[in-house]
């Protein structure tokens, strides 16, 4: 049982709401906002500007952050650790980066063709204007990515491997371990978008390999405008800086500037203090609870639900991979996503309906769009009950 | 206001069983009318003759709030001058978004005002709205083009 859990994110235990919609933002608990709001009402003071006292405890607190999530994330050094708006800036931080500098016209991008469209568009955008050919790797029917096409798709001629860890829309776990290996082996570098997997499971850079790795805070139950991007330091010490201005610089003349050393180097500006913090108690809290009893819960309510929704033989499962997170993707019939959301919001019922920023997926699966029901820690197996009452009542408003 | 009155009959009717459905062969005025937000994609074929409107028609995918009105739409408009339809799409915007529409807009409305329930789900506006968005489009630009209603 997760009553326990339930108790600690006043959003959940105050409303009577089943928030099936964790895939989209995670719901914080307490100790996030609680972070946040002591900081603003009592040490708030802008950091790495620490003449007096109240700054440098800020810069403490904030690099303190920093090393949390390289200990969250297993790097090598707090200097591949740089904080982004979220995942969204981090990939574009990179196909910026890498560029010019990294690519050459005529050079091949590995994308799945389930991307979300912050994985898909800036390497669309960069091939365009740079000459390079994007090639999108196929998923099968149910959803897991295939492999034989990827090995045949993945020549010398390939320079860079993008791709989720876990699916946004399918849940489907995709085997980032392989692709990596795969990918390095013929000199491709490999960006892993881990927006949808650092909330589910452990993530050790190291172990993957991987040049980059994306995450957000507000899918980890932290708050918004506030991500990371890791990046191995050999391949970020060569690429340019992202945005230009306070905080990244060494030395500015009329003629010249240097620029600071990683992780400042992509830090332009004020960065998110409060924000940062917010993130550092989001992932001591998820630390705390464990990733083995995170995961198992989840499973739990993935399991219980499909089985459920199986059950109803007018409802279709979109993605059924065998290595699946807490995320169920599905159909009604001829019943549109939007009308199912409406309905179940009726009942208190949040779920997301639509393309879920990844149109190309829906051509894939051939829908215009579909209802989406996500569990993280605080869902329960009687909001998962709720949900399939829900669908019923949607049926039986619709006919 | 519970989601049965906004999914009533006539909706679900129209929903299930669109009329006009249909491309026409004989187009004057057409345009396309997109919601990127829930997927919500329709074309609209007019035959304008006159400043009459002979024929109508449209195609596409979208919810049962888009669908429904779409095709009510179509029964409503057609045989109607030009003028009179611009003037019923400016009617049918303000029932979905404004408080002070008289008793004698709605009236003119007729069978649409079953759609003023939607002015209680802001989020589902522009999936009532967004064919007569394309409708206007299509009558006003002498090109027309894409409507976005997100």
């Amino acid at each position: 049982m997760n009553d326990d859990l339930r108790a600690k994110f006043p959003l959940i235990s105050n409303s009577q709401i089943a928030y099936l919609d964790s895939a989209a933002t995670a719901q914080k608990p307490k100790i996030v906002s609680d972070t946040m709001y002591e900081f603003l009402t009592k040490e708030n003071a802008t950091v790495h500007r620490g003449v007096y006292g109240l700054s440098q405890r800020a810069t403490d607190r904030y690099d303190a952050v920093r090393e949390s999530v390289r200990r969250f994330l297993n790097a090598k050094s707090t200097r591949e650790i740089v904080f982004v708006r979220g995942t969204t800036e981090a990939i574009n931080l990179v196909a910026n980066g890498l560029g010019k500098a990294y690519f050459k016209p005529g050079d091949e991008i590995l994308i799945s063709e389930v991307e979300h469209h912050a994985n898909f568009v800036p390497w669309q955008q960069l091939a365009n204007s740079n000459g390079l050919v994007l090639k999108t790797i196929p998923v099968n029917d149910i959803g897991e990515l295939d492999m034989t096409a990827f090995e045949a798709l993945l020549t010398t001629n390939v320079k860079l491997v993008a791709i989720a860890h876990i699916s946004n829309v399918l849940g489907s776990i995709f085997p980032v371990n392989e692709i990596i290996k795969k990918a390095h082996a013929v000199g491709a570098k490999v960006l892993i978008d881990g927006a949808q997997a650092v909330s589910h499971m452990p993530v050790d850079v190291q172990a993957l390999d991987c040049d980059f790795y994306c995450f957000s805070g507000h899918k980890l139950y932290g708050p918004t405008g506030i991500g990371v991007l890791y990046g191995k330091e050999e391949i970020m010490t060569k690429m340019p800086p992202y945005q230009f201005g306070g905080d990244m610089i060494e030395s500015v003349t009329l003629e010249e500037t240097t620029f600071a050393p990683l992780p400042e180097k992509f830090e332009a500006g004020t960065p998110a203090v409060v924000e940062v913090l917010g993130l550092g108690a989001a992932i001591d809290f998820v630390t705390e609870i464990g990733f083995d009893r995170i995961h198992a819960h989840e499973m739990d309510l993935l399991l219980y639900a499909t089985a459920a929704l199986k059950q109803n033989p007018r409802v279709d499962i979109i993605g059924e991979a065998r290595n699946k997170a807490s995320v169920i993707s599905f159909i009604l019939e001829d019943v549109h996503p939007h009308d199912i959301g409406t309905i179940l919001d009726d009942k208190g019922i949040a779920i997301r309906a639509g393309h879920h920023c990844s149109q190309p997926a829906m051509l894939r699966f051939g829908v215009s769009a579909t209802a989406r029901a996500s569990f993280a820690i605080y869902n329960t197996r009687d909001e998962v009950d709720r949900l399939i009452d829900g669908i019923n009542f949607v049926l039986e408003v619709m006919t | 206001m519970s989601v049965r009155n906004l999914y009533q009959q006539m909706i679900l009717d129209h929903n299930k069983n669109p009329r006009n459905f249909k491309d026409l062969e004989l187009v004057t005025h057409r345009a396309h009318g997109k919601n990127p937000l829930c997927g919500d994609d329709y074309f609209v074929f007019l035959h304008v003759d006159n400043g009459v409107v002979e024929d109508i028609g449209f195609k596409g995918v979208g919810c049962a709030i888009s669908k429904s009105s779409a095709s009510i739409m179509t029964t409503i408009i057609k045989g109607m001058k030009v003028d009179d339809v611009l003037s019923m799409k400016d009617d049918f915007i303000a029932l979905l978004t404004r408080d002070d529409v008289s008793e004698e807009q709605k009236k003119n409305l007729g069978r649409l005002s079953i759609f003023e329930g939607v002015k209680e789900y802001p989020v589902r506006v522009k999936c009532a709205t967004l064919i007569w968005r394309a409708l206007e489009s299509s009558l006003l630009l002498e090109q027309s083009e894409t409507v976005c209603t997100e």
